[in-house]
């Protein structure tokens, strides 16, 4: 049982940012574990470690507006059985210091978790320069390093505790805005295994993070028309669940994937070459279209830039029929 | 020897023969060696070096080998570790950040005992666990993974935040060139040991003056080093990088510092220990050939010699 939100797709569902669900992670996570510790780069209380901050000042290191040596300093923690979370923006962590990441923590396996907060175009009025668009991009082409994009905030307080649990590198992002919550504390959560958040037998839509939302709005909408949609939250970019995608694929013929990132290199991508290793089928993307963002209110970006539930509507269709064509 | 070990050329043939040993063989706990014992050890690590980067093909000699005598003090003298336990929880950590200069640490691990020395002459080949820049899942005895410079000092600061939080008392030893004081990363580091008072910081600075296009002060002026890191709260000394003595006192000094991070500027000659690569920037990034090894080892051979007469 999946346990979902029975408020999906109506109006007054429950909206929560999921680097809210980061900071209660991190506090069970502080609480669990004694050698856990947070790093922030003066960005405490907007990454939601505050609270952490506060109840276990021994263990938290603020460096400041440093991000490279933030995460060398993380890496060098982790390097002496310390967990370590480092909490900025994604723009900036681990967009200005990749190549720490790169050699610091995952090279030597260093067991650091780098949290990436605002991301996607619903940073809104911050602009196209706090907008991280391009983070699952750079991350999952590192070896070592697994790579997750939670849906909400209860997946993602789960998946602070999953990984804070286990050793090794991990890059997990987070969303500025509130948006609907999906999942409940019942719904099951384990790294690399997507979950099926709707059956469906005529297009599978493969997506990851809140904007996978707009999937299940698009799926509910397009039943009425006698299309069928299975609706699949592919969490974990890296490492791929490589099964649950193939099936998906060759039950239902075609995919759209969905995300708040660049189409290009993200999860959409990562989607796409199992697919043409496994069971090439038809695929539309839905997401960021080689582009940057701009200001505005987060729904007002979905929509401009196609990732609303009319687009991903759009894409089914289209793909539908690429499908009949084949 | 290991029979994974790649295929050493024809140079190994210039591998010293056995020489008389003028140290003690060394116990499993380190014991510490006299200024004397440590000038042959520190010309054994030359030696070494000349015939890693001979046997590699490619490599940087200035660095390592300026550097030689800072290494023998450390390895030999100052540092609490162990080679039969490299991850024993009481050692104090080097962190080289510097990464380019690793044939002075991996000759200096192989001396002190951490792997064999016939190992040295695997470096940079196919299947070594001697990179040409040093990984620390690959080999005994090296923290981190360096090369790109900067990022050592980084997770120095971490690693002795670690030891602070466990309430550990070793220290952390941070070997960077002055070439990477050009790094932001390095600033940010120098920052962040100052408002915390890392006072379990050494970090010993090769001041050698020279970088791979040319001299610090001609590719990007460094000076003044002194007031800029007591400016960022540390304490200063320096020291002649080839006075052994002058090494280890500097070194203890350090230790008795309780407020602040400690940096030990070494002013040493580029290339030290080979006549003709001495201050000369063309030798930072590249290796001897064959005949310039030979010149280097009879030299090398010869310093020895009169290390001998000195102290008889």
């Amino acid at each position: 049982m999946l346990h979902l939100n029975p408020k999906i797709g109506q109006a007054d569902i429950e909206q929560v940012a999921t680097r809210s669900g980061y900071g209660q992670g991190i506090l069970d996570m502080g609480e669990k574990d004694n050698q856990v510790v947070v790093l922030t780069a003066d960005l405490a209380e907007s990454t939601q470690v505050l609270d952490f901050a506060k109840k276990y000042p021994e263990r938290f290191v603020e460096c400041g507006v440093a991000e490279q040596n933030m995460m060398g300093v993380a890496a060098g923690l982790a390097l002496s059985g310390k967990t370590a979370f480092v909490s900025s923006y994604a723009t900036f962590s681990p967009g200005r210091n990749w190549d720490q990441m790169r050699v610091s923590v995952c090279y030597s396996q260093a067991n650091v978790k780098v949290v990436g907060a605002h991301t996607g175009v619903t940073v809104g009025p911050d602009g196209a320069t706090h907008q991280a668009l391009e983070d699952v991009a750079i991350t999952r082409v590192l070896p070592n390093l697994t790579v997750i994009v939670p849906c909400d905030s209860v997946e993602a307080r789960k998946v602070t505790v999953a990984v804070g649990q286990t050793k090794g590198p991990v890059y997990f992002r987070l969303g500025r805005s509130k948006t609907p919550v999906m999942t409940t504390d019942q719904t099951p959560f384990e790294v690399s295994k997507a979950i099926i958040f709707r059956e469906g037998k005529d297009v599978a839509i493969i997506g990851s993070g809140p904007i996978l939302y707009n999937g299940l709005l698009a799926a509910i909408e397009l039943e009425k028309e006698g299309i069928s949609v299975m609706v699949i939250n592919n969490h974990t970019i890296k490492p791929i669940d490589t099964q649950t995608i193939v099936s998906a694929a060759k039950k239902c013929g075609a995919v759209v994937t969905l995300e708040e990132h660049q189409t290009m290199a993200g999860c959409g991508s990562a989607v796409c070459e199992v697919l043409a290793l496994h069971c090439p089928v038809p695929v539309e993307m839905v997401g960021m279209p080689n582009t940057f963002g701009e200001s505005g209110q987060p729904e007002e970006l979905i929509e401009k830039f196609g990732m609303g539930k009319n687009a991903v509507m759009d894409a089914v269709r289209k793909v539908l029929s690429r499908k009949q064509e084949s | 020897m290991q029979n994974h070990l790649p295929t050493a050329g024809a140079e190994v043939l210039l591998l010293r023969k056995e020489e008389k040993r003028h140290v003690r063989e060394l116990n499993t706990k380190m014991q510490k060696l006299s200024i004397n014992e440590l000038k042959y050890k520190a010309n054994d690590i030359r030696q070494d070096i000349i015939q890693m980067l001979l046997t590699a093909g490619s490599g940087h000699s200035a660095g390592p080998l300026d550097m030689a005598d800072v290494f023998s003090a450390l390895y030999f003298n100052v540092l609490e570790h162990d080679p039969k336990n490299p991850e024993w929880e009481g050692r104090d950590r080097l962190v080289l950040s510097c990464g380019h200069i690793n044939p002075v640490l991996y000759a200096t691990l192989a001396e002190a005992g951490y792997f064999p020395k016939e190992e040295l002459l695997t470096l940079r080949k196919l299947g070594t666990r001697l990179h040409g820049h040093p990984h620390n899942l690959a080999l005994p005895g090296v923290e981190t993974s360096s090369g790109p410079l900067a990022q050592g000092s980084s997770q120095a600061m971490g690693m002795a935040m670690a030891l602070r939080m466990n309430h550990l008392k070793n220290r952390v030893y941070i070997i960077m060139s002055d070439g990477e004081q050009q790094e932001g990363q390095t600033w940010e580091a120098v920052m962040f040991a100052g408002k915390y008072k890392l006072h379990n910081v050494t970090a010993i600075m090769d001041r050698n003056n020279i970088q791979i296009d040319g001299y610090t002060e001609d590719v990007m002026p460094l000076e003044s080093l002194r007031a800029k890191y007591e400016a960022f709260n540390w304490h200063v000394l320096e020291v002649d990088g080839h006075n052994l003595q002058e090494i280890i006192n500097a070194c203890m000094e350090a230790k008795a510092i309780y407020e602040k991070p400690t940096l030990i500027i070494a002013h040493t000659i580029a290339g030290k220990g080979v006549d003709f690569m001495e201050y000369d920037y063309k030798w930072h990034g590249t290796p001897p050939n064959k005949e310039q090894a030979e010149i280097a080892l009879r030299e090398l051979r010869t310093l020895r010699g009169s290390i001998q007469s000195e102290h008889e």
